[in-house]
Parts: structure tokens; sequence; C-alpha cells
């Protein structure tokens, strides 16, 4: 159902049977399953999940305190929708698209009380249409027929929704018009407004998936250099409490080179969600310079929220995504955390006394996980456009052990594997992305754009620093038995320079105004200075340097400096050329 | 009001009932046993016909002739400013012998989520005057930080020294003495000893601390179950204190662990499917709908900063407990075993402690400038340090590089000079960043990778450097 239908259309009602959390059970409801109902007195939303004879199961989006056995529940006959339409930027909803800015008006209070509805778009307020295509002109489903300026940076697109049989445009508007006045209409009687609903759980249609060719850039050294995400790709970022979860995700919706973020706060903390409310309208984004909350849609159902509404808000925001896809746009979504959607599942299954799999786990857990991943993609749309979403979902495993079942699966389906790392988080080497188990299958799909866009040895300089990382890694574990003065010169000088690898290139203060973005021309050049000093220093250690003289040259510390570096062209420019000349004047 | 006689099942700490009439979910039930003692519990499951009831006090003395009323009504808490100086029960009845509480209003301690449109950042500076805590792990208003600790640690001589030490600088300075923006501090105790429940409460009366205070009180020969409700008391107390009367409440909850252990009981009884370690599966969901009562709403006035303290059973802290909590909570303090036994004076290990909302919390303005970067400077030098003692054991200190040794010396330092303070010792958070500086002085200035380069000129101490160039 939406938001906007009235609810005076509802069928014959039903009766409370059971409350228990928040499931209900209702005798004599004539429903069917996913249809949105009204529970009790108070008329809490709620959902067809199960059922069974003549009884209705249905999990509750709001508390159910007090709620008792006897109390009517009416069907609305309709299955949970999103309304979509301009108005969905700049917004910040719950896990079923309720304003929550409008509900705190609504409510009076800073408190979210129950029974309170409101449509997910504002149906008074008039948007400014300007029709792309003329009378008389065949229009079909999916197809673009106006523009509205919703924001700053983003122009809505208004389409023939993929539900029409579509055909010759009798007549078409200008001018400002509410979401529910008809701006267009079709020789086959449809008429066409600004408003659109969808079912979550079903994804819109699309023509063929294709192969991502271009990366989503995040502005973060480790993920565009090492472990790149293509746009319309799939990542999944694992790792115990504390790791960088959350930080990596909010770098992502404020720097990825999306079109349009969406950002589903799933069963985590509050003032998270309150820092993305009060810290993006105040950034903008570095290509366009445009607000960044003019391109994001939030979606907060925190961890005290309804727990039905958290199972259900993945669904929400990956809906939303489609529907700006469909408008040709590069979507990102980002879900923190899949694990709470996932626990959300768990619940509402053990209380319907489902047979659980593993660890509790509905058995369904891995279907409902690859069906949301592969709602992900670069497509052909059906108006013969191409869009994309990309998905990058947060997992936090319980004891921070990946072998638990939510990473398994997930891991099972995305490209991309960004593994956090407790230890490197407990010495604040952040982002505590693990370099040697993480991976991203898209790094071939990729090269080819970085070395275009980039620098044509991209590739190469990137296996360069893996090659030192791996070396370093080795001989670590030698280190750790013989203290580091025991290896030879060359292995030392491996050891320092893989030191900068890590302080230097792989570290990034989120925090720093600088350096928490960086652009992939900069850190293509950070990863060269380090290079430079390693080839400069080995001939230096040929040519019979000892390796402390080449370690202690000033310019060297300098290249922890890079990444705040705010003119790193010219720091950079001045940088090599001072190690080269500081290290050759040792020999 | 219907009185029933028809428990037809009694089992832990459940009792199933008959009942003709609806009742609600959650709702209050009282039972009175033959013996003439009344119960109270709460309705957990209610279909047509049958209710399951959770007894809190226990379903000792209670058999099929017991008579169950039901109350109409979910479990309210009835508040004041009056409550401040009291000692409460795990239920919330007085147990000072003090007049009787005449409340000003009646809220339902379930508590709904705060609008996450409504709530402002925290980000203003608690000083604890605890180096460990200002310097690497700041503590903001409205932020809810919990203790990770272990059986036998002093957790709580940490807790007290921070309830009675904390202070936000600007007040001092007495430019923001508004009426209203006063400080109170609410103590949940839940199945702590006498012995322990007695510490606290000689604190609070020696320092004068009690009036400003309100003590529930769960021992542990009170009834387990009450202790799911002992912390819903305290937490609708700190929120009407905070955002009806404008006070900073700090809310210090001991033990967790005897919280959840009374979780799994009646997950238990209720013969729910376990989670992990027996653990019910929605412990996540219960344990975020306490944690996430804290913060600080637009436009109002007052705060709910969050303490809960835990014992990691084993000190293992992959343990469900201390997990589902770091995964809601914002950071956590850990205690150390290690550190306890070498008398570190409060045993805070920094390295697994975090403090998510520091970063808002310090800086130029708010603490000092060089804030951030002296303390993940002095976070990765001692991280280095430590990592360096595992191999010291096998080659000696005679096979490491002088650099190497001087982070060793630092990482010991930092352990005995920086953490270690004892529990009466207030530090300003100037000389906290000060002691840090000293240390860091120690490491060349080449090392201080962390650390702009400005605040280096500035703060670094040549004098300390080169002390220690001599004693190398
Ligand atoms: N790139 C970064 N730069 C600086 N600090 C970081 C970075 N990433 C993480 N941190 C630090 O680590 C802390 C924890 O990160 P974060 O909140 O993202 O963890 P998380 O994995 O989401 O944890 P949880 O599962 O409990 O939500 C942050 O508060 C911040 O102090
Ligand atoms: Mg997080």
């Amino acid at each position: 159902m939406s938001q906007a239908e009235d609810i005076e259309s509802v069928d014959e009602g039903g009766v409370i049977e059971s409350v228990s959390g928040p499931v209900v059970t209702a005798a004599d409801l004539d429903a069917r399953m996913n249809d949105v109902v009204y529970v009790g007195d108070e008329g809490l939303m709620g959902e067809v999940i199960e059922i069974e004879g003549n009884l209705t199961t249905i999990q509750v989006y709001e508390e159910t305190s007090g709620v008792a056995p006897g109390e009517p529940v009416q069907n609305t006959g309709e299955p949970l929708s999103v309304d979509l339409g301009p108005g969905m930027l700049n917004a910040i909803y719950d896990g079923v698209q309720r304003p929550l800015d409008e509900l705190e008006e609504k409510m009076g209070s800073a408190f979210l009380d129950r029974g309170v509805d409101a449509p997910g778009i504002d149906f008074e307020r008039e948007w400014e249409f300007t029709p792309s295509v003329a009378e008389g002109e065949i229009v079909e489903p999916g197809d673009v027929i106006g523009k509205v300026p919703e924001t700053a940076s983003i122009t809505h697109k208004v389409m023939v929704p993929p539900t029409y049989e579509g055909g010759e445009i009798t007549s078409i508007e200008t001018g400002e018009f509410t979401v529910e006045e008809v701006i267009a209409e079709l020789d086959s009687g449809e008429e066409i407004t600004m408003h659109q609903e969808w079912p979550v759980r079903r994804a819109r249609p699309s023509d063929e998936k294709e192969t991502p060719t271009e990366p989503l850039v995040s502005g973060q050294r480790i993920l565009d250099g090492l472990f790149p995400i293509a746009k319309g790709g799939t990542a999944a970022i694992p790792g115990p409490f504390g790791s960088g979860k959350t930080v990596t995700q909010h770098q992502l919706a404020k720097w990825a080179d999306a079109d349009i973020v969406v950002y589903v706060g799933c069963g985590e903390r509050g003032n998270e969600m309150t820092e993305v409310i009060e810290d993006f309208p105040e950034l903008e984004d570095p290509k366009t310079g445009k607000p960044l909350m003019s391109r994001t849609c939030l979606i907060a159902n925190t961890s005290n929220m309804p727990v039905a509404a958290r199972e259900s808000c993945i669904y929400t925001g990956i809906t939303i995504a489609e529907y700006f896809r469909d408008m040709g746009y590069d979507v990102a979504l980002m879900a923190d955390s899949t694990s709470r959607w996932a626990e959300a599942m768990r619940e509402i299954s053990s209380r319907l006394e489902e047979m659980p799999g593993e660890e509790g786990y509905p058995a369904y857990l891995a279907a409902r996980l690859s069906e949301f991943y592969e709602r992900a993609g670069k497509f052909q749309l059906i108006n013969g456009d191409e869009g994309s979403i990309s998905v990058i979902g947060a997992v936090s495993p319980p004891g921070g052990d990946f072998s638990e079942p939510v990473t398994q699966n997930t891991l099972r389906i995305v490209k991309t594997f960004w593994a956090l790392d407790a230890d490197l988080a407990e010495r604040r080497h952040f982002p505590s992305i693990n370099w040697n188990e993480s991976y991203s299958l898209y790094r071939q799909q990729l090269d080819p754009w970085f070395r275009e866009n980039v620098a044509d040895d991209w590739p190469e300089r990137r296996q360069w620093g893996v090659d030192v990382l791996d070396e370093e890694g080795e001989l670590q574990e030698i280190v750790q038995l013989v203290g580091k003065d025991a290896l030879p010169e060359d292995q030392q000088l491996t050891l320092e320079v893989a030191r900068y690898l890590r302080e230097a290139w792989l570290q990034q203060n989120a925090f720093h105004d600088v350096d928490t973005y960086c652009d992939p021309e900069k850190t293509y050049r950070m990863l060269g200075a380090i290079k430079t000093f390693n080839d400069e220093a080995f001939e230096a250690l040929e040519a019979g340097v000892p390796v402390e003289e080449i370690q202690d040259v000033d310019a060297a510390p300098r290249l922890n400096r890079m990444g705040v570096a705010d003119d790193w062209n010219e720091f950079i420019d001045e940088l090599e050329s001072d190690l080269k000349e500081q290290i050759r004047a040792l020999y | 009001m219907k009185e029933y006689q028809t428990i037809t099942e009694i089992s832990g700490p459940l009792v199933f009932a008959e009942v003709d009439e609806p009742v609600g979910y959650d709702e209050m039930v009282e039972i009175e046993t033959p013996q003439g003692e009344t119960l109270r519990g709460q309705v957990l499951e209610s279909s047509d016909g049958l209710v399951s009831i959770q007894v809190f006090e226990g379903t000792g003395g209670i058999d099929r002739n017991a008579s169950v009323r039901f109350l109409g009504e979910t479990m309210k808490m009835p508040v004041t400013e009056d409550l401040l100086g009291r000692v409460l029960d795990g239920s919330g009845n007085p147990i000072d012998g003090g007049p009787e509480i005449v409340p000003e209003d009646r809220v339902d301690i379930v508590g709904e989520a705060i609008n996450p449109y409504s709530r402002e950042y925290p980000e203003e500076f608690i000083q604890t005057g605890v180096s460990a805590i200002d310097g690497m792990n700041t503590l903001v208003r409205g932020q809810k930080l919990p203790i990770f600790s272990g059986s036998g640690l002093p957790h709580n001589e940490l807790a007290l020294q921070i309830a009675r030490q904390a202070s936000v600088p600007e007040e001092e300075e007495g430019d923001d003495d508004e009426e209203g923006s006063e400080f109170a501090v609410i103590f949940g105790a839940m199945g702590i000893t006498q012995e322990e429940a007695n510490e606290f409460m000689q604190d609070f009366e020696r320092t004068g601390a009690l009036e400003r205070s309100v003590v529930f009180m769960n021992l542990a020969d009170d009834p387990a179950v009450e202790r799911q409700v002992t912390p819903r008391l305290v937490l609708t107390t700190a929120e009407y204190l905070a955002f009806e009367k404008g006070y900073h409440v700090l809310v210090i909850l001991t033990d967790i662990t005897n919280y959840c252990e009374a979780l799994r009981e009646i997950g238990a009884a209720r013969e729910e499917v376990p989670g992990r370690r027996g653990y019910p599966g929605y412990m996540y969901t219960d344990l975020a709908q306490l944690y996430e009562r804290a913060g600080r709403i637009e436009g109002k006035e007052g705060s709910v900063t969050q303490i809960p303290i835990l014992t990691m059973p084993g000190d293992d802290d992959t343990h469900p407990i201390p997990d589902l909590t770091g995964y809601i909570t914002e950071g956590q303090i850990v205690m150390d075993r290690d550190l306890n036994s070498q008398g570190i004076e409060p045993p805070v290990n920094v390295l697994p402690s975090l403090s998510r909302l520091m970063d808002d919390g310090i800086g130029e303005g708010l603490t000092r400038e060089d804030h951030g970067d002296v303390s993940d400077q002095m976070y990765a030098a001692y991280a280095e340090g430590e990592d360096l003692r595992d191999l010291v054991n096998i080659v000696g200190r005679e096979a490491l590089s002088e650099r190497d040794n001087k982070f060793l010396d630092f990482a010991d330092r930092f352990e005995t000079e920086f953490v270690q303070q004892g529990y009466d010792t207030n530090r300003s958070i100037e000389e906290t960043l000060d002691l840090g500086w000293d240390l860091l002085s120690m490491l060349p200035k080449e090392a201080l990778n962390r650390i702009d380069e400005d605040l280096i000129e500035k703060y670094y101490r040549e004098e300390e450097a080169e002390t220690a160039e001599v004693e190398a």
C-alpha cells in the first residue's frame, strides 16, 4: 500500500488472536501475503507474513505494548510499497518510508509515538515540470516525458510507469504541479502523474544486465588503488565492532562519484544518522561543488526502532535506488548493517516458530541475501538508456568471526571484499582494511578505465605496491623471531619502503579536511613518490651506502605528509626531486 | 478490575493463566499468593484466552490458587525531581525510609525511541580527570561509553572516580551556569553484591553526591527477573530529569552481565530457540533499547550520558555480552588484568578501548588544538612499543635498534606515568596533554608522523629528547 491511500478503502476486517512482540496473529482476515494491514485500535502498520487456515500472521512496524486480543485488524489490500516521485532527495525516512521530520512535527515530540502515518513524498508541494516530449509522440513504459529540477544537483526525470501500456501522447502540460495532478495523457486512456508506487519486495523491471567497466571512484586510496568496486558492482565490508564499517560507508556516501546515494542505516545507532543529517548539508561534492545532501536519500531504522521495520528498510532503500536508476543515474546504496537485517529476519522467523537453519537464521537467509544483491548491477533500462546500482553492505559478524552465516553467504555473492581487521584498528591504522585478505574481482575489468583516465601504468604500479606489501608480510615473520637488525640490508630497506606504503599510502584519515578525499590521480602520484624513494634507495644501496644513511635522509619522512598536502602536485614534485638529490648525494 | 484464579502452569519465572477478556501485551499484572503476598509481573504473550506472565520477584510461593489481576496498563515509573537524593529498590519502591514519593508524572518505562531526526549530535567534552579517558578516549555529553571489565577488577573505583570528577570545563569558568543545566547521577545496580553496593553508597554519602543522585538497587539476592525492569526505571527517570527538567544526567548501570543472564533465564523458561551461547536471539535489540536511551535532543537543555559496566565472562570480549554491547555503544573503556596486577590505577588498556564520539568533541576551541594528533600518535607509538615487547623477550634489548628501544621505553612510561594516576587524582585536559608531550618528546621528531609539523614545533620538548638520548 502507499500512505497516500485513504484508509476508507479497506476490506472486511479481522480480529486479533494473539500478540507476541512484533508478531500478531489475526482471525477472519481476508488478506493476501504481504498485504499491508492496520492493527489494533491505534491502527499500527503491519504486513501479512503468513497465512494458515483462518489465521493470518502479521509483522507490526511499531511497538505493540498494550495491544490486546479482540482488537480489530483492517486490510488495505495492497502490498508494502513506496511512494516514488520528486521529494525523496534530501529526505530522511524510517524503514517503511515515513519521513522522520514529518513524524516529529505530527507527533509534536522528539520521541517516536505510534499509529502516526505520513506519505513518503509531499502531496501538496508543487514542482516545476518541463516536458521533453510533445503531443503526438509515442511513448513506452519507462520513457522519460519531462523533467523537474528536484535539488541543486539532481534533475528528476518523470517517466511512464513500467506497468503502463504506453501510446501516443494526447496532451502534456508545462508548469507547476503537485505529484498527483495529471501532467500527460495517452491515447490508451492512461494518465501520467509525477507519482509512482512500487511494492518494495519486487524488483523494478529492466532489460539486460551488462558487465560494469567503470569504477565507483571513492576517493579512498586503498579502495581505488587496490580493491576498486565497479559502478553497478557489489561489495561487502565485514568487521568486528569499532573496526571502521560505518566510517567507510560514510566516506563512500560522501565522496563516491555516484549521481545518487541511498544510505540505509539498518539497526544501527541513532547518533550516526544524526551525524549524516548534520554533516552532509555542509559538505560539497568534490566534482560538482554542489551540497552532498542534495543527492542523498537517508533511511534510518535504528537499533531501538521496531524490528519489523528493520527487516523492511533494506527493501525500501533498494526500491528507491531502482527508481533513480530508471532515470539513467548511477546510484550507490550503502546498507549499514546487513547483519541487523538478517537478525531481524531471524527474530521474526523464530516468533513464527519456523524451523531454524544455521545459527538460528531462517533457511531462506541465503536466498534473501542474494535476491537483494541481485538488484545491484549495471543495467540496460527498459527505455534503452543505461543506469547502475552499486551496493555496499556492512556485515557485523558476532565476535568478529567471519565464518558465521551472514558473512559467508554474503561473500558467496559479492565481488568486492573489504576485510576489516581489529588489530589494525587497535593500532589506529585507518581505514583498517586488511590488504592481504581483501580482494576485488573487478580489478581486471576496471584496469582499462584507470589506464585511460588516470595513468597508463596504473596496474603495473599497483602491482609493485602489492608485491612490496606481500614481501613485507613474509619478512615480518622472520623479524618476529630475530629482530629487524638481523636481516640483510636490502630486506631492511624493503621493510622501510613497506612501512611508507602502509603509513603514508594505505592509511587515510577520514577526519582530516584534505586527507578525507584523495583524487585517483593523487593516489597514483603518492604511490609513485614511494616508488621513487624505493628505486633511488636501492640504487644507493647497490652503490654501497649503508641502509641507515638512506633511511635517514631528511626528505623521506615527508612521504607521510603527502596525504594531508593540499597542493599535492607541487608537494610531490618537490619531494621526489629532494629524495633523488639527497639520496644521490650519499654516494 | 477482574480477578482470576485460573493459573494453569508455573514454570521458572513464568506463570500461565486463562482469561476471558482481552489482555494487552506488556500489561502489568499483580499476583496475590495464598499467603497474602503480592507479586508483580508483566504480560509476555497474550492470546485469546491465555496469557503468559513474567513475574519479577520470581514465582516462589505461587500456586494454582493464587489470584491474578490485570492492571490494564503497561509499567509506569512515577517521576519527580524529588527523586534526587532517594534510594529505591529494583522495582522503584523507596528503601531509604524517606517520605512517600509524590509523582509529578507517571511515565511508561519501555520508552519510545528518540527520532533520529530530533537528536542533536553529542560533541560537548566531559572532563573526567582520567588521562586514559580524556586524552585517549574522550567522553562527551550524551554518549554511551561502557566499561568492559572482568570480575575482581576495579571498575567500580573508576566509575566512581568519573562520577565524582566529571565536569565540563566551561562551566567552571562560570559562563554556563544558567538554571536547569545541573548535573545528576542515576545509579542502577543489577545483581551486584551488598558489599559492592555499600562501596557505592558510602562514596556517594562521603562526597555528598547522594543529594544529586537517584539510586536503584537490585542486589544479588533480589529477584533476577526484576533486573529486566531496573534499568528501564533508571533510564525513564534519566530521560525525565534530562529532557523535562534540564539536568545533565550521568547514568551508571552495573552489572549488565547480570541483566543479560536474567534475559537468558527468561528465554529458557519460555523455551525459545536460543542464540549464541544460549542468549536469546533478540538480545541485540533488547540491549539497544537500553543503550540507545542516551543522547541529546535538539532544543532541550539536558542530556543523558551512559556508563554501563559489564564484567566479561572469562575476560573474553567476543562473548555475546561485550560483543553485542560494543556493536551498540559508542566505544568502550577496557580494563586489563595484567595492568591491574602491575598496580596501574586505573588499569585501562587503551588499545582495545575506543571513543567513537571523540573526534567531534576535541580540538581547538573544545579541548586543545593538538589533542587529536597527540592521541593518534600515542596510540601508534604505544602499539609499536607493545609489539616490540614480544620481540625483546626473544632477542633481548641489545638486539634492537636505538629507535626501537625508544619505543619500548615509551610504552613503559605510557603505562606507569600516563595511564597510572590513582583514583583520587583529577588531571585537567591540559595536564593530560602536556604529560603526553613529555612522553612523545622521548621519540625522535621524525617518528611523530601523525602530528602536524606546526604542532611539533610548538609543543615538542627538546630537553626531553636530549635526556632520552643520554639515557640511550
Ligand atoms: N578512515 C578512518 N579515519 C579515521 N578514523 C577512523 C577511520 N575509520 C574508523 N575510524 C575510527 O574508528 C572508529 C570506529 O569506526 P566505525 O564506527 O566505523 O566502526 P564500525 O565498524 O562501524 O563499528 P560497529 O560495528 O560497532 O558499528 C571511529 O569512531 C573512528 O574513530
Ligand atoms: Mg558501525
